[in-house]
């Protein structure tokens, strides 16, 4: 690939539209092994002939169905959010442009169905591009690559993240982990199935009501069985895995074992009078990838 | 799995519980949130004499839901050559419809919505005075849903609504679902409700 190494015009070239093309199709139509290999576990663990086994095995059908056909996993392909990670120089605004062609082109072309409503008038503006849409946050490094890594995060999900600011009374939960576990478990009962469970939780411990829900979207970036280098917060996310599929919410909410895949926790400093515990909730169809653009041209898939 | 073709009787609505594993065939379609709306207040709840195109659609829609289905579904749809299809299109969040599904069911004579998630009360209500269900769809199952969406028969207020948005009337064969809330009162989302907050409150108690 003959590109212009300058990091300033990188993603600005047509084989990075390709690139970024690419990166959505791929991410809307073929689900990341950590999450089919999770799902996997949760089919064998759950009992034969049970209700929740029978919907685990109809969640791996479509997913082989939809890699095989190079078709959407689920209608909803959600809030495009890019996380792009780069060296200095990058032009974000043309970034972001090449960002918002690669939606449009997917949605010509029925990776993305046209998401992006305009609130006022209520109309859709056809090729999910719009104010605010898709996401673009940038963070730079120094690293020479520009890594871009896309979520696609489905809108009934969304809607069940939560942010609580504590101490909270009816939940008893104090400003410290004890608290932030009582809410976190407050949130996935209150999601029950309406997320699409088994979901994944990104959580932000503290920040602002912002800074809160984007840190806990970061936290959903992370590979499913990492684990978080701070071992307090590494103790607390297995607790919190392990208690959660303790509620019996299981698949969907119509019962069993599995009612979580996983819990993320990150923390962000927080004014001393605040306390905001974040939680996003990531459907079953936890669609993210990741690729890498190295600074000679060449990039791949990374995840 | 037990087999509903559209129209559907009575009898076989109540014959259906909460728990029972179906699948829908027959002619029915997609409708959310601003399809409910438009119905509720445009249609069902509007004074006389409607606007003709309202009135059209009104009819069409009683023709097509009289002992049949809506389905809460945006899909993703293709036009090839100017034939529409549905390329991916599982359910979507039922409970968002909770302020207008018991008007629309008992407006219509539908016999089963489906969805996600589950409805409320209203909606239960309305499901045993006229005779319906609500079946729980696969979440998420955008491409094994477009498989049993065979055949894309029309599509209305696609302009106004935008692709997801719009009533696309659909063939479907063999449509996967659990029933969750039957004619007879019983709403599996709220059995399951229950333990859950017990479980809950049993975490919480440490």
């Amino acid at each position: 690939m003959n590109v212009q190494c300058d990091s300033k015009n990188r993603l600005n070239q047509p084989a990075f539209g390709e690139a970024l093309f690419d990166l959505i199709r791929r991410t809307a139509c073929d689900l990341p092994e950590d999450v089919e290999a999770a799902l996997k576990r949760a089919h064998d663990e759950e009992a034969p002939d049970s209700r929740a086994r029978t919907i685990l095995s109809l969640f791996l059908e479509n997913i082989a169905l939809a890699r095989e056909k190079q078709v959407p996993l689920c209608q909803d392909t959600g809030l495009p959010l890019f996380f792009i990670h780069h060296p200095p120089g990058l032009s974000r605004r043309a970034t972001v442009k090449a960002c918002e062609e690669a939606v449009a082109r997917a949605t010509r072309e029925q990776y993305l169905r046209p998401n992006a409503v305009d609130p006022v008038t209520g109309r859709n503006s056809g090729n999910s591009v719009g104010a605010g849409i898709p996401g673009v946050y940038f963070e730079e490094g120094d690293d020479e690559a520009v890594s871009v890594a896309l979520m696609l995060k489905g809108g009934g999900s969304e809607n069940v993240g939560r942010q609580y600011s504590l101490p909270d009374d009816a939940l008893k939960a104090g400003r410290d982990l004890e608290g932030a576990r009582r809410v976190i478990l407050d949130a996935v009962r209150r999601a029950e199935g309406k997320g699409c469970a088994p979901g994944i939780l990104g959580i932000c411990i503290g920040g602002d009501r912002g800074s809160g829900y984007l840190h806990s979207k970061h936290q959903l970036l992370r590979p499913l069985d990492d684990m978080n280098p701070d071992p307090v917060l590494a103790e607390f996310e297995g607790r919190i895995l392990r208690e959660a599929n303790t509620l019996g919410i299981g698949p969907l909410g119509l019962g069993g074992e599995t009612t979580l895949l996983g819990a993320k926790v990150g923390a962000l400093h927080r004014v001393p009078a605040s306390y905001f515990v974040t939680i996003t909730y990531m459907c079953w169809e936890y669609r993210r990838r990741e690729i890498r653009i190295d600074s000679d041209g060449t990039w791949r898939f990374t995840r | 799995m037990i087999e509903l073709t559209i129209p559907i009787s009575e009898e076989m609505i109540l014959s259906l519980h909460a728990g029972d594993a179906v699948a829908i065939s027959g002619i029915a379609t997609t409708g959310r949130d601003a399809a409910h709306k438009y119905m509720v207040e445009r249609l069902i709840e509007a004074p006389s004499p409607l606007p003709p195109d309202d009135q059209r659609l009104f009819d069409e829609l009683k023709t097509i839901y009289r002992g049949g289905a809506i389905y809460h579904c945006g899909p993703i749809v293709r036009n090839t050559g100017g034939r529409w299809s549905i390329v991916s299109a599982g359910p979507t969040t039922s409970i968002r419809e909770e302020t207008y599904e018991d008007k629309v069911i008992a407006a219509f004579g539908l016999r089963v919505v489906i969805g996600k998630g589950g409805m409320g009360p209203r909606t239960l209500a309305a499901c045993k005075a006229h005779k319906a269900v609500y079946v729980h769809a696969i979440g998420g199952a955008g491409v094994t849903g477009a498989e049993a969406m065979v055949e894309v028969q029309d599509v209305f207020k696609k302009e106004e609504f935008g692709l997801p948005e719009a009533f696309w009337k659909i063939r479907f064969h063999r449509f996967p679902g659990i029933v969750t809330m039957d004619a007879h009162g019983r709403s599996l989302h709220e059995e399951l409700g229950k333990a859950f907050d017990e479980r809950l409150a049993g975490l919480l108690r440490r």
